[in-house]
């Protein structure tokens, strides 16, 4: 498992360069590698079933108990199979959409990171893995949505989905750690053992909600649902794989996942039902307003979204009412999940082809497709019928398994129902929107001249609706396998369940339901444009709510930024190191006076060893006195070229000070630090304005206050320190093991590369950051010359 | 700057720069050097050669753009604790091998001297940023 994590992280870093070595193929190269993995994970299939589950584990942190880890159960399964599989048909897809593309290697080195870190989320056992990959697919995808980077909308919908997402993911992290601090683990597969401990607990109310925070921005839940549709933006193959089993699909797997120790009280069934409820009339609602194939599309996503997180509120273990029902909310659940991810995955790419061969996205423009693109339209039309809920599609399953479970309820029926027979009516009129309008009736102008796709275009969404077909003729030998683990995933319970998943459950309420909404829905299609019309009148009630807080908040908060840094950042060097001496100064001396006891005048040797002491801190003093002069000079020099030389005596003071302690490496450090500084101040220096005039008096007095405060302190800190015994040295460890365990004699170096090194990769890092910041200041000056230096 | 002499003496001196600041790398771990030092060395070996010259010959010198010093220099820091992950220890645990060179001694390589290395050219790579974009002005 590991190693198919690892493996797309690897394969995206190649796949700019190989992009270039292979060419025009290098979709379908790149596919294979996901073939591979789907190849894999399906033959986990058997023993999943079986009620096996499997773990792997590396060490990475362990002090922090972060580890590696990782477990694959019935939920993680579908997960994964769906991710690579549907991620094959997308690369390949991909391939030749983006064919000619100037950043298509770039564009399969993002989405194929994309794919390792989703694959990393659902097979991650530890808590804080976990979070890595869920925040790596909302960096991944940022990239992804905002790949016409020179488009502004593109820029503005991929930073909004980042924004919302990552304030989810902030959330999430919280909800997390405070999960793992409640349940004494790190681990997932432990801490779903103790779902007693975590609903009686006083913290669980707390570490629901920002659990659920997190899932509902990821998974674009009202009102957090208004990210999704700007993220169309995205090439649609990008839309395809995020929208149907990917990106927000990462909310459903966190709810699904966590349900067997969060769920099942009141609490998560009434949030979880009322937002889930809501989002999925709300989206559906909105779908049918829209012109465009794509936001059509984005917004049945959202509403599909809301059914999955309806269901989990209804069928979690230990819900209030007897298992039967959660089981049958669980079950619709699974069904529902598999069945979307198949017919979203195939209509998004049905869309992305039409678009790609007419140059048209505005469906009420298209019209007669068929005749021309005839695979792409059988294609539509399969998964549509999905969608649409007829049989005997394994949409038609869901749907079925949907009303059951709303039937069943032991309360509130009525409303659950008509939430979504709604829901159902609309998502008729939707699916016969995107596959019925296109490719029916009268052939109508459109940009390019409409005719069939390519073989990588058809072939993927052909594939996927197929298999929907598939499952639902066959449901009990193809989706049990890979269902009846879900559910048991879902309600912790170890043994998987028996589900006898049949399309025909007998004439029942489900099934009358089923046949009006369609009937309903068909009909509703046909006078969609008389509904259009009145719908258009309170539409704006619900489009102004979110988008424009979101607006608002973060208009609020540049503002704020800019404020600060108009107090902050005058743009003077001088007023910058003021400010970090200043602050510094206070919060230290803070912290000093806190400590009630201590003395710092340093014991006074009695007279007659002065003179002993003179001799042996002879060349201390001898230094000392030189930097003392250096430091004078470089106060009342009044050339600058002087003070550059008196600061580098001072600098070069303080390295004969390292020598004479016996610190080598500090000193060589020091030496060459000085004189790359003096290097650069002659480059610089003839850019830098007259020397006397900078400061007046006044400001001369108050330099003087903050330097000589500064130096108080430190001076004070010094002398405390070195009143200081403490019981154990750090020193003494290293010094100890440097040759034992760092197989170095160098004390220094191997703190620096052995025993510390993470903390010399950190510095490397921000090395190169501030470097970057240097070189983007430098820039920008020399291309506004003539402004304030 | 057109001075004959420092052109001359950088010609001399260069090579000898670059070559001591290798050798402080890889001294560093038992004797006072190692990356850091080192790449600050071979930094200042760079400048020279720019103030005596001029910074495009320093850039051609160079070769390699600094930008990609930088990364390969993190890639190699990283890589350097990613091996010890493949063989089980945790991210950035040290792995050693010594090599027995005969007649002349046993040489030790880890993982260490991959990260110092990272170190060097992280090192070179930002300074050079530095002094030649400042230089160019």
């Amino acid at each position: 498992m590991l190693l198919s994590v690892i493996s797309g992280f690897v394969l995206a870093c190649l796949a700019p360069w190989l992009q270039r070595v292979v060419g025009r193929g290098a979709g379908a190269v790149l596919a294979t590698v996901p073939l591979g993995m789907f190849a894999y994970f399906l033959t986990f299939i058997g023993r999943i079933a079986d009620g096996e589950v499997f773990h792997e584990q590396w060490t990475w942190a362990e002090s922090l108990g972060v580890r590696l880890s990782f477990y694959l159960d019935g939920l993680s399964l579908l997960f994964a199979l769906l991710i690579t599989g549907i991620g094959t048909l997308i690369i390949f897809y991909a391939g030749t959409y983006l064919h000619g593309h100037e950043f298509r290697g770039r564009f399969f080195a993002w989405l194929i990171a994309f794919k390792a870190a989703m694959l990393g989320l659902v097979l991650a056992d530890n808590i804080i893995s976990m979070f890595i990959f869920w925040e790596l697919t909302s960096i991944t995808s940022y990239f992804l949505i905002g790949f016409d980077h020179h488009r502004k909308v593109a820029r503005d919908s991929a930073l909004q989905a980042l924004l919302v997402t990552g304030g989810g993911g902030l959330a999430l992290l919280a909800g997390l750690i405070l999960m793992a601090s409640v349940g004494g683990s790190m681990e997932l597969s432990t801490l779903l053992n103790s779902g007693d401990v975590f609903r009686e607990h006083a913290l669980y109310v707390p570490i629901l909600l920002l659990l659920l925070a997190g899932a509902f921005t990821k998974s674009a839940q009202f009102p957090f649902h208004f990210w999704l549709p700007n993220a169309m933006e995205a090439p649609t193959p990008v839309s395809a794989y995020l929208h149907s089993s990917t990106m927000v699909k990462a909310g459903i797997y966190l709810m699904a996942r966590v349900s067997p120790a969060m769920g099942g009280t009141e609490l998560w069934m009434i949030l979880l039902s009322i937002f889930g409820g809501t989002t999925m009339v709300i989206g559906a609602y909105l779908a049918i307003q829209q012109v465009y194939l794509k936001r059509i599309l984005a917004y049945s996503t959202i509403s599909a979204l809301g059914v999955l997180t309806f269901l989990l509120g209804l069928g979690a273990s230990g819900a209030p009412g007897d298992a039967e029902l959660s089981i049958y909310a669980a079950k619709a659940f699974g069904v529902f999940l598999l069945g979307h991810a198949l017919y979203k995955a195939t209509l998004f790419l049905v869309a992305g082809t039409i678009t790609h061969e007419t140059g048209e996205k505005d469906v009420t423009k298209l019209g007669g497709l068929s005749k021309a693109m005839p695979l792409t339209a059988i294609a539509g039309v399969l998964a549509a019928l999905s969608m649409a809920g007829f049989p005997p599609f394994f949409g038609f399953l869901g749907k079925e398994l949907l009303f059951e479970a709303t039937l069943a309820q032991p309360s509130l029926v009525g409303v659950m129902t008509g939430a979504t027979v709604i829901t159902g009516i609309l998502f008729v009129i939707v699916s016969c929107l995107v596959a019925l309008r296109p490719f029916f009736g009268h052939a109508k102008e459109t940009p390019k001249h409409a005719h069939e796709a390519p073989f990588p275009m058809w072939i993927g969404p052909a594939l996927l609706a197929i298999t929907g077909l598939l499952i639902g003729l066959l449901p009990a030998a193809l989706g049990e396998p890979l269902i009846a683990p879900v559910v048991a995933s879902v309600l912790g319970l170890d043994e998987p369940v028996e589900l006898k998943l049949t399309l025909w459950h007998g004439i029942n309420a489900a099934l009358i339901l089923g046949t009006i909404v369609l009937s309903v829905g068909v009909l509703a299609y046909f006078g969609h444009r008389y509904i259009m019309a009145v719908l258009g009148k309170v539409d704006f009630l619900l489009r102004i709510g979110p988008a424009m807080w979101y607006e608002k908040a973060l208009a609020g908060m540049l503002d704020f930024a800019s404020l600060q840094t108009r107090i902050l950042q005058s743009g003077y060097l001088r007023m910058y190191l003021m400010l970090t001496v200043a602050t510094t100064v206070g919060l230290v001396s803070y912290s000093l006076f806190q400590i009630s006891e201590f003395s710092i005048i340093p014991e006074i040797p009695p007279t007659d060893q002065w003179g002993h002491l003179l001799y042996e801190n002879l060349y201390t003093l001898i230094v000392a006195g030189l930097i003392l002069t250096g430091t004078y000079g470089a106060v009342h020099s009044k050339s600058r070229l002087t003070a550059i030389a008196a600061l580098g005596v001072v600098g070069y003071g303080v390295a004969l000070l390292y020598i004479i302690f016996g610190a080598p490496d500090l000193a060589i450090t020091q030496f060459l630090i000085e004189t790359l500084t003096v290097i650069l101040f002659v480059l610089v220096f003839y850019h830098l304005p007259e020397f006397p005039k900078i400061s007046r008096p006044r400001e001369r007095m108050r330099d003087l206050f903050v330097s000589v405060t500064a130096g108080v302190m430190m001076t004070i800190m010094v002398l405390l320190a070195t009143g200081i015994e403490p019981r154990e040295k750090v020193s003494d460890f290293h010094s100890a093991h440097s040759v034992d365990l760092g197989h170095g004699r160098n004390i220094v170096n191997v703190i620096l590369v052995d025993f510390r090194a993470m903390d010399t990769l950190g510095e490397i890092v921000v090395l190169m950051i501030s470097a970057i910041g240097v070189l983007a200041l430098l820039k920008l000056k020399s291309r506004s010359k003539g402004e304030k230096v | 700057m057109r001075s004959i002499i420092l052109r001359s003496a950088t010609r001399y001196l260069f090579p000898i720069i670059i070559l001591f600041s290798i050798f402080l790398l890889l001294r560093g771990h038992d004797e006072p050097g190692g990356g850091f030092i080192g790449g600050l060395l071979a930094a200042t070996a760079f400048a020279l050669y720019a103030i005596a010259y001029d910074v495009k010959s320093a850039r051609a010198m160079l070769r390699a753009d600094h930008i990609t010093l930088i990364g390969v220099g993190l890639l190699l820091a990283t890589g350097a604790g990613i091996i010890s992950m493949l063989v089980g220890d945790p991210f950035l645990a040290t792995q050693w091998v010594t090599l027995n060179v005969p007649g002349v001694a046993d040489v030790k390589l880890g993982t260490p001297l991959l990260f110092d290395i990272g170190v060097y050219l992280v090192v070179v790579g930002v300074t050079l940023m530095l002094v030649f974009h400042l230089a160019e002005e």
